[in-house]
């Protein structure tokens, strides 16, 4: 692995280099914990955060229990039941499993890839604190009676304003909406860390599987979450403004909703999964003692599982009535899925065959994943079955169904993480008296309550019903299943109690209790705030390392970067598959801008919620005023060329080098933004084929003068753009060209505004006028964007941030600006094709 | 697959004490075609289900108490009997099973039953029958014994869904669409449907009763006054 171990007497240089680094990487105590920045500690706060909010939806899930123990139960009355069911499904999926995975990815993938930190750290911030506040908006509205009661999918027409009105839904709408732009922040931070942040030497196929389990998961939330925050933002602007997307009254169809909402919900399943089979697939080798078996195999399937997850969603819907051909195909789909979930199973097993596997309690866990994840997932295979599922749709068989495969299959790989990963978080051993029976009380609580739901649903109780008259044969399931909730309550209760006591009185213990082979063990634990004294040299692949002996020659600075340098939170990126370093990245220090901004952002939510729209506005312009600003102190102040970074080699820092963190960030950020606008034109083509009301009673007549000005004006900026980088990577002033485009970009939004104006039909009036509206008003929105980046250019020109070497800024403004001619682009050309389209309808039934 | 022999032992699974599955408004205990097919359906699944459940979870024992066990069997092997083998023994029959099960039971144009149009809206369901002088019912639906019937279902508000569980699968009605489903049930009597779409309040309530006629009797048992649930018009 590395240089050659001698017997270590824990030596004074280790210590120094312990308290140099410290010192920088260190966040201050009492209110500057704030302005923490640093992804153990932010990673902590999202697990416990996350768990904190799997209480709350668990007691949600209680009352629940607790109402349909008997028939015609008092116990709620039917709007606080929905309010209750509503939000224990929204809670658990938006605001526990999403933001545990991610604290868990934030916490652990930097430790085992061998980086210091992850590429954003500020962003990392920002993130948890949207969730944060996202999730105590929600929360909050619960208290106050005024919760989402719609069902944790919003099918529309029922949570439209006609059906729902109040600010319940839009409490949902806005909150995880908040939420998922913190994930999608998030997801695309941890793309991009895994992708150039790992130890030299480690090449995409020496990563550990967990590594791979995170890529493929964040690809898939960077492209799964913006339907749904697409989604959301139409029915808030339908509930808010009156333009209809899914009103069936006016051109709209509830069912564009589904589409959209289930093109994200069921990749989310997979997204829960997939790090949950990560941490799995971590653990297994441990505990077998063994290296994993097929890596490879894996690979290949976590990456088809990805794609066919995609195709999917339609057996969600298999009772809207559609075509059959198309029940046929994603049936097939739906089954194959089988195929690489299967390859994952059985090569946990034969790794465990071949292996000499440790009987203890994460094993115990594993034990309860295999029994739940197959059971789920042969139940999820029976749902596949069309003719099955018309019967079984809606009913608490799959109430039953999905709480095997994202309850048990999240929650027994979860717990057995937790007692796997304690001792680096703690540096104690665990104690096991109370562990095993909380186990037990947890699995057979489990199968109680969710295995006789399968049976509640074939005899026909629907899900979301408040109460049941008591002769359909219902009672005694109900009942049991009551039972096995509060059994798998106590059960819970007694791990909290199991944790607390590990906490206390676990054995202390210096490094690596299991003989593990992955780098997050290479360190003392519990991990100091830089994570790593040195950067580790991989040179085999990396779950196959004896981090024992290494954590000392990287604490001794044997590593790279193993040195404190003008107080810079340093550490490497490197090339993304081969793995050859190439650059210092130069990490910010802990502020609190992240914080102050999600205070911003989560003014502007709460703003919109109670239709205060110019505040809403205002607030806005502060986030991203904020944003801005934070851009200002980001990269170095100078060129400095080659640093020494340690055993002979000499990198530039991030700011000098072409593939900086940036560059990537704004790549797979414009992937989820064009996911966006694809999911924007699906929907307009999708209401003009299928939507009842149409065609509209006007007939829309674009404007061509404005629509070919608003183009001109957009390929102008992105030709100015050009001009910029040109001028600023020649040592000449930039700042012309940047005035150029700022004054085409806002005539080109003043053109949008003016063609928005004159929409025909109406927006309000038709799901036409609506589309064509939001597909102008993304273009205008996108050039708004541009000038906050030709804004940031100026002043980071003004300040010397931008030199010939350093041009990142202007290459990200000319992508953005390309990326906004392009699409708009295409929504223009949509918007002037809409007549022609609406032509073609003579035709329809 | 030879229906009768398959049939027979449902009826033999049901008669052998499974009578928690009986209930008004239980999938398995079906009084139709389409539910009958549905359960037969369900019991293949359930026994293939639990061999594979047992399967797994046996290996996973063996594996652990056993350790050794499976180690004759090379790592490749594993994989490719397990995570490839065992799906293509399974699933390529079930979908295909499925699949042609799901198209008997669709209503394919070609035959022309008798349509019966359901309307639903918060939190009622409403029968008209074009082929009886447009009368309606509420709250209940009438049905000819041992004739399929198209239900022709539309909403005005929200999206429900229509569901006889004891006939048949569901359909959901959806604001601005026409759906339809067959549906058929094999003897007189009294059944019930309910809404299987969250649909707000009154959501666990929409229910409505269905009554089956004989066939011949059909016409002039909806045609009296106090047939039941009808609408005076």
């Amino acid at each position: 692995m590395n240089a050659p171990i001698e017997q270590p007497p824990q030596g004074s240089p280790a210590l120094r280099l312990h308290r140099q680094l410290a010192a920088i990487w260190a966040t201050g105590p009492g209110w500057q914990r704030l302005a923490a920045v640093n992804h153990s500690i932010i990673g902590l706060r999202f697990m416990a955060t996350a768990f904190a909010f799997f209480a709350i939806g668990g007691v949600l899930g209680m009352l629940t229990r607790v109402q349909l123990a008997t028939p015609k139960a008092a116990f709620m009355d039917a709007e606080t039941y929905n309010q209750v069911f509503t939000m224990h499904g929204s809670i658990l999926l938006f605001l526990f499993a999403i933001p545990m995975i991610e604290g868990i990815a934030v916490y652990l993938t930097p430790k085992i890839l061998g980086a210091r930190d992850f590429a954003f750290p500020r962003l990392t911030a920002y993130g948890y604190w949207c969730y944060l506040f996202g999730g105590t908006i929600l929360t909050g509205a619960l208290i106050a009676g005024v919760a989402p009661n719609s069902g944790w999918f919003m099918y529309t027409p029922l949570s439209s304003n006609v059906y729902t009105p109040g600010i319940n839904a839009d409490v949902w709408l806005l909150g995880v909406t908040f939420v998922e732009i913190s994930a999608l922040t998030l997801a695309v931070e941890i793309v991009v860390s895994i992708l150039k942040m790992r130890a030299p030497g480690m090449s995409l196929d020496r990563m550990p599987i967990f590594g791979w389990y995170m890529l493929v998961t964040a690809l898939m939330m960077v492209v799964a979450f913006p339907p749904l925050i697409l989604a959301s933002i139409l029915l808030e602007i339908e509930r808010a403004f009156g333009l209809p997307f899914f009103d069936p009254t006016r051109g709209g169809d509830s069912l564009l909703w589904q589409h959209l909402f289930w093109l994200f919900g069921h990749p989310d399943v997979y997204i829960i999964f997939l790090p949950m089979a990560g941490l799995l697939s971590t653990m297994i080798p441990v505990l077998a003692n063994r290296t994993l078996i097929g890596y490879r195999a894996i690979v290949v399937a976590i990456i088809a599982l990805a794609f066919v997850s995609f195709g999917i969603w339609v057996h969600h819907m298999f009772t809207v009535g559609i075509p059959h051909l198309a029940l046929a195909f994603f049936s097939a789909g739906s089954a194959i899925v089988a195929v690489p979930t299967a390859v994952q199973i059985f090569a946990w097993l034969a790794t465990l065959a071949h292996g000499r596997p440790r009987w203890n309690v994460p094993m115990l866990y594993v034990f309860g994943f295999f029994f739940t994840f197959v059971f789920g997932g042969l139940t999820g295979v029976m749902l596949a079955i069309v003719p099955f599922d018309w019967q079984a749709h809606d009913t608490y068989f799959v109430v039953a169904h999905f709480h095997y495969v994202v309850g048990g299959a999240a929650a027994f790989p979860l717990l057995a993480a937790l007692y796997y990963w304690l001792p680096l978080l703690t540096g104690r051993t665990a104690v096991y008296r109370l562990s095993v029976p909380a186990f037990w009380l947890v699995f057979i609580g489990f199968n109680l309550t969710f295995f006789l739901m399968h049976l509640t649903g074939l005899l026909g109780m629907p899900r979301r019903v408040y109460t049941y008259s008591g002769h359909e044969g219902w009672t005694w399931l109900n009942l049991l299943s009551s039972v096995g909730g509060f059994i798998m309550t106590i059960g819970f209760g007694l791990v909290v109690i199991d944790l607390l006591a590990q906490l206390r009185y676990g054995r202390r213990v210096r490094r690596d209790p299991w003989r593990a082979a992955t780098l997050e063990w290479a360190m003392p634990i519990p991990p100091a705030p830089y994570a790593f004294a040195s950067i580790p040299e991989v040179e085999t692949r990396a779950d196959r390392i004896a981090p024992g002996e290494l954590a000392r020659s990287l604490a001794r600075g044997e590593g790279y970067l193993g040195f404190a340098r003008n107080g810079w939170q340093e550490t490497l990126g490197i090339h993304m598959t081969s793995g050859t370093p190439e650059q210092v990245i130069v990490l910010p220090r802990p502020t609190y801008l992240p914080f102050g901004t999600a205070l911003a952002t989560a003014a502007a939510v709460l703003a919109m919620l109670f239709q205060f729209y110019l505040l809403a506005l205002a607030m806005a312009l502060v986030t991203a005023g904020l944003f801005v600003w934070s851009g200002q102190n980001a990269g170095l102040a100078r060129d400095y060329g080659p640093l020494p970074v340690g055993r002979g080699l000499s990198l530039p820092p991030h700011t000098e080098v072409a593939g900086a963190p940036p560059w990537w960030a704004l790549i797979f950020t414009l992937v989820a933004d064009a996911t966006l606008f694809t999911s924007l034109l699906f929907g307009t083509l999708y209401l003009w084929i299928s939507a009842p009301k149409w065609p509209p009673a006007a007939a829309p007549e674009p404007d061509l003068l404005l629509t070919f000005a608003a183009l001109a004006a957009l390929a102008v900026a992105a030709v100015a753009a050009r001009g910029s980088l040109r001028a600023g990577a020649a040592g000449g002033a930039p700042q012309g060209w940047i005035g150029l485009a700022a004054v085409v970009l806002l005539a080109a939004i003043a053109a949008i505004v003016a063609l928005i104006g004159g929409v025909v039909p109406y927006p309000r009036e038709h799901a036409l006028g609506a589309t064509a509206a939001a597909l102008l008003g993304y273009v205008a929105l996108h050039a708004g964007i541009g000038l906050l980046f030709l804004l940031s250019n100026l002043l980071r020109l003004a300040s010397g941030r931008i030199s010939p070497r350093r041009t990142l800024d202007l290459r990200l403004s000319r992508l953005w600006l390309d990326y906004t001619a392009v699409t708009g682009l295409v929504a223009f050309g949509l918007v002037l094709a809409l007549p022609a389209l609406v032509a073609m309808l003579g035709a329809r039934p | 697959m030879d229906h009768s022999v398959l049939r027979a032992t449902v009826y033999l699974a049901t008669a052998a004490g499974l009578t928690g599955c009986t209930g008004p408004l239980s999938t398995l205990d079906p009084a139709g075609p389409a539910a009958a097919s549905i359960a037969t359906l369900w019991w293949v699944m359930l026994v293939g289900a639990a061999v594979l459940l047992a399967l797994v979870v046996g290996i996973f024992a063996l594996v652990l108490l056993r350790p050794g066990w499976g180690s004759s069997v090379s790592p490749q092997r594993w994989i490719l009997l397990g995570g490839l083998g065992l799906p293509a023994i399974v699933l390529p029959p079930l979908v295909a099973y499925g699949l042609i099960a799901g198209e008997r039971l669709l209503p394919l144009p070609g035959s022309t039953p008798p349509r019966i149009e359901v309307h639903a809206e918060r939190w009622r369901w409403t029968a008209r029958y074009p082929d009886h002088g447009g009368m309606a019912t509420e709250g209940v639906l009438h049905l000819p014994a041992g004739t399929p019937v198209d239900i022709v279902v539309t909403s005005r508000d929200v999206i429900h869904s229509f569901w006889i569980p004891r006939l048949g699968g569901k359909i959901d009605v959806v604001p601005g669409r026409v759906n339809v489903l067959r549906v058929q049930a094999d003897a007189p009597g009294h059944y019930q449907g309910q809404c299987a779409e969250f649909c707000g309040h009154g959501h666990s309530g929409m229910r409505f009763d269905v009554v089956v006629h004989p066939a011949v009797d059909f016409s002039a048992q909806i045609a009296k006054p106090d047939a039941a649930g009808k609408v005076k018009q």
